[in-house]
Parts: C-alpha cells; structure tokens; sequence
C-alpha cells in the first residue's frame, strides 16, 4: 500500500445498523496491518473506530437504522500513521453526556469515548457543513522503531 | 447478516455442581450486546454460587459487552454471587486493560483455573 492519490483514501458508507459494524472492523484491521501497525496498535484503532460507530448509531441516529454514516480512511507516508474520519447527518455529538459516574453508572458511550481517548493520538468533534458531526481520529506510526506507539 | 450475527451469544450453559461456566461465542458487538445481557442475567435467576464466563471463542468485544458484564457483576455484588472471567482472547483482554476494568473483575486464564 503506497500514499500515492490514486490508492487513497479509502471511503466506505454504511447504514446505522450495528450489523455493519464488523465489515468495518475487518476493513480497518486490514488497512492497519497493510502500513505497518503492530497487533497492539491494530486492535487500538479497530476499538475505536467501532466505539465511534456504535456512538454514532446510539446517540446521533438514537438506535435508528438505515441512516447514513460515511467512513474515510486515509494515511501518508509524509506523516506516517491513519487518519479515519467518521461524518454522520444525525442529532450533535455531545461527548461531554458520555463521562461515566461510578460502577453501577458505567455507559457503553462513556467507557466508548474513554476507549477512543486511551488508543488514539488524536480525537476531534466538529460540527458537519449541511448538519451532523464529523469525527476525526488520529493514530501514528512511531518513526524511529517504524511501529506505532 | 451474516451467520456470526444470526449466531447465538451464548454458545451453552453448563453446570458444575452449584458453578455456572456460560460458554459464549463470537464477537459481542452492539449487534449482539443485548442478547448477551440478557441471557447473562438469566443464568442469575437459576440461582448459581458462582459464575464463570468463558469467552475464550469471543474474538472481539466492544464497550456494550463489556457494560453487560458489568451490569452482571453488580447484580452478581448485590446477591453475593461469585463472578469469574476466564480464558480471555488478546484482544478482548485488551479491552479491560483499557478500560481499566481488569482491576474490577476476577480474571483467570482457563475455565479450569477459575473453577479452582
């Protein structure tokens, strides 16, 4: 896998429906290991991004399915490591309703957010153009040992 | 969709002595997290001394699997039920450790160890 533009990035869009979710695991478990993420990392990014789909179809779609979520999975050898942007068209992403209180108060939404935060080198909410949020996560290969951190 | 998400969570139930080892399958997704709660719970009502959930056949697990077994091990703090996890795949491992919940569970490598 190169960065020329004619290979990327790769764009993927799905429905709301939380079958679609391990066609997307498999996607980006393939992506990962093709530019040169170790198992550890792997599994980082694959949790995340499924964290952030299942948010997406609980909180921004509340549960609803056949909605739309476009998924772009990008990375270059300039600043090596994937960029994966998530763009849905439902309610605002207010990650700050996600914080879990104590044992009993754990959410998947909450221990989702925290699982994103943990794995990843970057998370950013933003408002979409035209309505819905669009997600952008970071993960980078560590240079000088060519594995991610 | 496909025959993984047609699959159920719960693969069997078997019972040694007062011990329920529930033997689950497949990857515990949102699709399937709330099947997997509820036949979770359901072993509950059969009044076990101790549960062990074998999830050495679960490649991969999400924060809503992880949040059933939560759930599981209040009600399991609440009516004073032993609750073990054993046999945990890397990456369903990986998912504690994140999360930090290895601290909150008892987790043993085999079934046979956390029926010691």
């Amino acid at each position: 896998m190169t960065d020329s533009p004619a290979e990327r990035p790769i764009r993927l869009m799905i429905f709301s429906s939380p079958t679609h979710l391990a066609v997307v695991r498999g996607a980006v478990e393939g992506l990962c290991r093709s530019i040169g993420f170790d198992d550890e990392c792997i599994t980082h990014v694959v949790m995340s991004v499924d964290e952030a789909l299942s948010n997406v179809i609980r909180h921004a779609y509340a549960g609803a399915e056949g909605e739309p979520i476009e998924i772009e999975l990008d990375w270059t050898d300039k600043q090596p490591g994937v960029r994966i942007s998530i763009r849905d068209r439902g309610r605002a992403a207010e990650p700050e309703a996600f914080v879990p209180g104590g044992l009993g108060e754990l959410t998947p939404g909450g221990l989702g957010l925290h699982i994103m935060t943990e794995c990843m080198d970057c998370i950013e909410y933003r408002p979409a153009e035209g309505g819905g949020t669009v997600l952008t996560m970071i993960k980078r290969l560590e240079p000088a040992r060519g594995r991610s951190r | 969709m496909n025959d993984q998400s047609r699959r159920q969570c719960v693969k069997a139930v078997r019972w040694v002595n007062h011990v329920a080892i529930v033997d689950v399958q497949g990857d515990v997704d949102l699709s399937r997290s709330s099947e997997f709660q509820q036949s979770l719970l359901g072993v509950m009502d059969q009044k076990p001394e101790r549960i062990i959930v074998n999830l050495a056949e679960v490649p991969y697990m999400d924060s809503s699997g992880v949040a059933s077994l939560v759930k599981l091990l209040s009600r399991t703090r609440r009516q004073q039920v032993g609750l073990r996890l054993a046999g945990l795949t890397d990456r369903v491992r990986s998912i504690f450790e994140i999360t930090r919940l290895d601290g909150i569970f008892e987790i043993h490598a085999t079934v046979e160890e956390a029926l010691a």
